[in-house]
């Protein structure tokens, strides 16, 4: 056994490369990205296969089809990229998995880097399965084996939530004997064709299994009692990483509470009704919504007992958790100390780097509308995310992935003009081609920038699969006038060029796809350092 | 035994690279530890901080509460500030004197430092002229680490050692350079 050094994600990673994994997909986001990243690395000597698929729909089908196949597939994404899978996600529930499959799906909660910060316990209890919720780097390591078993086991995905502290969090963790692939056999056809009739039986043996899944929960060693009979005032519910935050600060606590430690869904009732029938107050602290606490609350309570955590507001029900708030929750004092943050300290929010495209082309784009105070900019996830921040102002918009493009569409049909999309390369091969279909089958009156850089650049540059001309060549494919297909090169010195290129497509009546072609300055970087090499 | 540590200043300016060093060298200690780091949007030219937590025992919160680090090491002299509310009483500053200037609303440097300075134990480098003695502006971090690794629990030899590790692929000029940065910093450090 050896002692390593891994980040959250990349023990998730390692965990599912040691439980014999045949393959890995993936989309990049924030904090998820680093999973396939070392399940990248990790696979460079063969052995298994692990790749960045268009978007996380594809990634997810592309596992199910491992899983058909008996094998065990890992498939990795953010909390929303779950929103883009949740389609195969939920009907998988039915299918009886064959190959072990597991969901990566990391929320962050406090939006550090995203758009909401749902919580994916829900999911995981939508498509009635189970759900594992690490607390540190080992069990992050330990749980993602134990996900491929319990998959095999009850033939359903298994859903491994990761947060952002515990994903982006270093530390050391203690590794066990990889064990090998699965062979090939495949699934019967009769359990994945989910015509109603095979449906309906599917999910009535999903419905049959839960009483078994809940026995599961019951006894896992991921959800620990540790009851202290002398306290009968306080016991405290704790998963995931707030159970970190709740053992920081315990030894200040006498006589010290009972606490319960969930890290295993669905909720282990037996225990939760030990605990509740041990004490008078419940304190719930969980990461994320208050998933827990609402269930065990329900409609009525809890007769005789009083249920604390965030729908009381002892705790925030909105941004992450850490141990001060912790701290408070449980009654205790703030810690002293003599300095505090100024209240002159200016904000240093995040900025688009310098010779950046994205800035060359959000000038242009401005400076072209500047005769039409009421353009409408709709824009996606992506850096140029960032050109709603001053000094640019340029864009209006930022919702979900491809968004840009049908909102445009909805926008011009429902009388704005201009109305404008702006979406990156990487972003429109993930979900702006189809609405761009959409768009071309009417020639609605719109204009398209698509930002091709040439990488995913917010999430650390990872590959995108069409660039260039095959970006242009899938432009064409969809059936735009191609006299209203025009590239620009965003830089400097062509401003003005590119400020004519912009307003002429506004003024043409239908729709418009400028590509405005330049790599990030980061993969351009290290082209040339390739190219040295 | 036990050290609480917030690392802080602007994205690019290499902390997580003093992150990595200081995790490698506690991991040759023996000890336990954890480091919690910014990544994605956050990252970008703007604020970035890294809590890194060591210890003989076992850790629990990735996050160091507030008012409970031993050591606020800072790339810069305003991301010092920012963080400032998780120093202990007692605890120890060390931050670079040298302003990094992408926001058009940067203060007065002379409140800054005194704002510093009236927060505690500090000691204040110019990292920027540090590191150009050394051989380059680039290795204003290895300056401030060692500026700093006086007030660590981790053996100077050790840090050194880690130092080499890290940069061991860059090149013999590359280490050398960064263990002179170090040794800059930890002269300036008076220690």
């Amino acid at each position: 056994m050896k002692n390593k050094l891994l980040l959250g994600d990349e023990a998730v990673a390692l965990g599912a490369v040691h439980a014999g994994i045949t393959a890995g997909y993936s989309y990049p986001g924030t904090p998820a990205s680093e999973v396939m990243e070392y399940l990248i690395k990790a696979s460079a000597g063969g052995g298994f296969n692990a790749n960045w698929c268009v978007n996380e729909k594809v990634a997810y089908e592309e596992a199910l089809g491992v899983s058909f196949a008996g094998k065990r597939a890992l498939v990795s994404m953010k909390h929303v990229g779950l929103n883009v899978a949740a389609d195969p996600f939920m009907n998988s529930s039915i299918t009886r998995i064959n190959g072990g499959l597991v969901v990566v799906v990391a929320d962050d909660p406090g939006m550090h880097s995203s758009q909401n910060e749902q919580d994916t316990r829900y999911y995981a209890q939508f498509a009635q399965t189970i759900c594992l919720e690490p607390s540190s780097h080992q069990e992050a390591y330990d749980m993602t084996r134990k996900a491929f078993d319990l998959s095999e086991y009850f033939h359903i995905p298994v859903v491994l939530r990761m947060v952002t502290r515990l994903a982006h969090s270093r530390s050391q963790i203690m590794e066990k004997p990889a064990r090998e692939k699965n062979k090939t056999h495949r699934a019967s056809g009769k359990d994945w064709t989910l015509l109603p009739v095979n449906a309906r039986r599917r999910f009535a043996s999903l419905m049959k299994e839960q009483e078994m899944l809940l026995k599961f929960s019951q006894g896992s060693p991921f959800n620990m009692l540790d009851l202290n009979k002398q306290n009968k005032k306080l016991g405290i519910i704790a998963s995931g990483i707030g159970y970190n935050y709740v053992m920081e600060n315990i030894n200040e606590l006498s006589p010290a509470p009972s606490v319960l430690k969930i890290s295993a869904y669905p909720l282990p009732h037996g225990l939760i009704q030990e605990l509740a029938g041990h004490v008078d107050n419940i304190l719930v602290i969980e990461e994320g919504y208050p998933f827990i606490e609402r269930n065990i609350k329900g409609l009525f309570g809890i007769k005789g007992k009083k249920i604390s955590g965030k729908l009381d507001g002892l705790l925030p029900i909105t941004g992450e958790l850490n141990p001060d708030l912790a701290r408070k929750a449980m009654g205790l004092a703030s810690l002293q100390g003599r300095s505090s943050v100024p209240d002159w300290l200016p904000g240093r929010p995040p900025q688009l780097c310098k010779g950046c495209p994205h800035i060359d082309t959000l000038k242009a784009l401005t400076k072209a509308l500047e005769t039409y105070p009421k353009a409408v900019v709709f824009s996606d996830i992506g850096c140029y995310t960032l050109g709603a921040l001053p000094p640019y102002n340029a864009v209006d918009t930022c919702v979900c992935m491809g968004a840009s493009v049908s909102m445009s569409k909805g926008g011009a049909e429902a009388g704005i003009y201009p109305s404008v999309g702006v979406i990156g390369d990487s972003t429109f091969i993930h979900s702006g081609i189809t609405p761009l279909l959409d768009a071309a089958s009417r020639d609605t009156n719109m204009t398209v920038l698509i930002l091709d850089n040439s990488t995913v650049a917010m999430t650390g540059g990872q590959p995108t699969v069409a660039t260039g001309e095959k970006l242009e060549n899938i432009i064409r494919g969809l059936g735009v006038d191609l006299r209203h297909i025009r590239r620009i090169v965003p830089l400097k010195k062509n401003l003005e060029e590119n400020v004519e290129v912009i307003k002429e497509e506004v003024k043409h009546p239908g729709l418009s796809v400028i590509i405005s072609f330049r790599a990030c300055i980061y993969e351009a970087r290290k082209g040339k350092k390739g190219a040295e090499k | 035994m036990k050290q609480d540590i917030i690392l802080a200043g602007v994205g690019g300016q290499g902390i997580l690279t003093i992150a990595n060093i200081i995790d490698y060298a506690a991991q040759i200690s023996g000890l336990s530890f954890k480091q919690a780091e910014v990544h994605g949007m956050s990252q970008r030219g703007g604020a970035v901080h890294s809590h890194v937590r060591l210890s003989d025992e076992a850790i629990f919160s990735d996050l160091i509460p507030k008012r409970a680090a031993d050591l606020m090491l800072s790339m810069e002299p305003l991301e010092a500030l920012r963080y400032i509310d998780y120093l202990s009483e007692g605890g120890q500053i060390v931050a670079s004197q040298n302003p990094y200037v992408n926001i058009p609303d940067y203060p007065d440097l002379d409140k800054v430092l005194d704002a510093i300075k009236q927060s505690g134990n500090h000691v204040i480098v110019d990292s920027e002229k540090l590191s150009r003695e050394a051989g380059s502006s680039r290795s204003q971090n290895t300056v401030m680490l060692g500026a700093a690794s006086g007030f660590m629990v981790l053996e100077e030899k050790i840090l050194l050692q880690s130092i080499r590790e890290f940069f061991k692929s860059k090149g013999e000029r590359i280490i050398d350079m960064n263990i002179e940065a170090f040794r800059l910093g930890r002269e300036a450090a008076g220690i």
